[in-house]
């Protein structure tokens, strides 16, 4: 009796386990399953010429994910151009330098900003940071990459923070000790030895804040404008890849070449964000080590 | 001679402090980032709460919207987000608590393992939108549940596993070794050394896993889009079946949709204050828990 319980649980757990890879794999599956007829029907190159997005174009509709790829790259650009200095310097800081309390102080700031909800601040983005940035460039509208960049770049922050500040401290306190010794400050400890050492795990942690950063959707989609035209500069209006994809699945028909169309659209996204995880998965595993 | 040494102590002494002065600069520096990250915070919060405690009242909280949505109150939207949650978490728990104790108490660590380990970290990184074209295909088309309740719930337990996995497996974790070989010494089962033993000491780490997922899936637009997400209901929904209205989605909705959106700001705000306390609330007490609970495993009780 006891042993048909005991083999029926582990049967269950393992199942858990076995779930959550196919699950992984399901969702490869599901969206090359739907990818595959659009990508049949026209080929790879429609997808990426120097066309527009426009599905709904009466006649000659066009796929191309060109523009909306250069919009994803350059809000992500420009997010991790803002977020990884500032997060890596208070990642640095709360690692090597405050003091317990003020560790108290920030962390659970990070976090409430970590667990601010997107939509909420594409909301922010859109009426506040919008008109602002409209003011300061003198545009008729702020919805543009820049806003996306910062916002992203604050959504991101949290990550980066987290993760850098975690690689920081891993690094083995005789390297610390080693430098102090030799009669480095703390400053020179932190800069030449420290932060060095956690090089491969800081880079980990951009990468997954870059991996957040592409898959954003709610607040690019509020506050970038959406434009599908290609854009010139970051003042410009951009539509990236996710925003694209929220945009039309509202309303697209069934199975239709439109409808495959989003599905490359969110396999290409996958396979991005998957390689860019992966790597930083690589990276933090490569850690400093002491031989004793 | 006697000078010189002087001197030269001066210099280092001298430098040294030219030092000191240098790194006083370059902390405060650093510092300045955190409170950039305050700032940020703060004005976004100050925004919201400033121009959402307004609207917010009784009314607000309790009534549908009316008159095309211009008046009235965001009550199906709060009701809504209750229910898809509920769902959320009778998917995301057992699944997740399920893995993490494969992962810690069954498995013997490997190959296996560390693919199991590596799927729940880009699961992790999925992006949002593409569980939302997952659902899409999946729950509303292929297992033909349509725009529902059940579909969009589905759907934000998938995004939220991850989140349930991790916290789950530290939790277990931070069970003592000698207490699993204490209950094995005595004849238990495996099974019975997970249940009488293990799970209710992590009982308290694993539930603010959950309420940390919560939170996440509650915020969620992206994956609702498609799977069940209405713009707007005259009735609340009456099954599993039903769509429903969510406060992240309404306030999409009321932000960038609406047909008079300098007139329904005020509701924006309001619905945008609801979800940021609801997130807030959930969270807070996620971290007020694992502070007690990380305390008792420090004492060693």
């Amino acid at each position: 009796m006891v042993s048909i319980t005991e083999k029926t649980m582990r049967v269950i757990f393992i199942s858990c386990g076995l779930a959550i890879i196919i699950f992984l794999a399901g969702i490869l599956y599901i969206l090359l399953s739907n990818s595959m007829p659009g990508l049949i029907e026209l080929g790879l190159g429609p997808f990426f010429a120097a066309d527009r997005w426009n599905p709904g174009a009466y006649g000659e509709p066009s796929y191309s994910l060109l523009n909306m790829i250069y919009g994803t790259l350059m809000v992500t650009l420009g997010a991790l151009i803002f977020a990884v200095p500032i997060g890596v310097a208070a990642a640095a800081y709360l690692a090597e330098i405050a003091s317990p309390w003020e560790r108290e102080f920030f962390k659970p700031i990070v976090e409430v900003l970590a667990g601010v909800p997107s939509v909420v601040l594409g909301f922010f983005g859109l009426v506040v940071l919008a008109p602002l940035i409209a003011r300061a460039f003198n545009l008729n509208s702020g919805l543009t990459a820049f806003n996306g960049a910062i916002l992203v770049g604050v959504m991101a922050l949290p990550t980066i923070i987290t993760l850098a500040e975690d690689a920081i401290t891993a690094v083995p306190k005789e390297y610390r000790h080693a430098s102090l010794a030799l009669g480095g400050t703390r400053w020179q400890t932190i800069w030449k030895i420290t932060i060095p050492a956690a090089f491969s795990g800081i880079t980990a942690s951009a990468m997954l804040g870059m991996g957040r950063a592409i898959g954003e959707t709610m607040t690019v989609l509020m506050v970038t404008g959406n434009m599908v035209a290609r854009p010139e500069s970051f003042l410009d209006s951009v539509r990236t890849l996710s925003a694209g994809i929220a945009i039309d699945i509202g309303d697209v028909v069934f199975n239709s070449t439109h409808f495959h169309a989003l599905f490359v659209a969110g396999l290409l996204l996958f396979l991005i964000t998957f390689l860019v995880n992966l790597l930083a998965d690589i990276l933090i595993q490569r850690k400093p080590e002491v031989n004793k | 001679m006697k000078t010189a040494v002087l001197k030269k102590g001066f210099l280092i002494e001298k430098k040294k402090s030219e030092w000191r002065s240098h790194e006083l600069i370059g902390f405060w520096a650093l510092r300045l980032t955190l409170f950039l990250v305050l700032f940020i915070l703060g004005v976004i919060v100050f925004d919201i709460v400033s121009k959402g405690a307004e609207v917010i009242n009784w009314e607000f909280l309790t009534q549908p919207p009316r008159l095309g949505m211009t008046e009235g109150g965001i009550f199906p939207a709060i009701v809504g987000t209750f229910y898809v949650t509920l769902i959320t978490i009778a998917f995301a728990v057992p699944l997740g608590v399920g893995a993490a104790i494969y992962l810690n108490e069954y498995a013997v660590q490997g190959k296996f393992t560390r693919l199991v380990r590596m799927s729940v970290r880009n699961l992790a990184g999925v992006p949002s939108i593409v569980f939302g074209l997952f659902g899409m295909a999946v729950f509303v088309k292929l297992f033909n549940f349509g725009p529902s309740l059940i579909a969009a719930g589905f759907t934000l337990g998938l995004l939220t596993l991850p989140v349930t996995v991790t916290a789950s497996e530290e939790a277990l974790r931070t069970v003592p070794r000698a207490y699993r070989e204490g209950s094995f010494a005595l004849g238990a089962t495996r099974w019975q050394v997970v249940r009488t033993v293990v799970l209710p000491r992590a009982i308290p780490g694993i539930l603010t896993g959950t309420i940390l997922g919560l939170a996440r899936a509650a915020g969620e637009t992206a994956p609702i889009l498609a799977t069940g997400a209405a713009f707007f209901l005259p009735h609340l929904p009456d099954s599993v079946r039903s769509q429903f209205m969510a406060l992240p989605y309404h306030l999409f909705i009321m932000s960038t949709q609406h047909h008079a959106i300098s007139q329904v700001r005020p509701i924006a705000y309001g619905t945008a204050l609801v979800l940021l306390i609801l997130v807030c609330l959930l969270n807070l007490s996620a971290v007020l828990l694992r502070k007690r609970y990380r305390n008792r495993v420090a004492k060693g009780l």
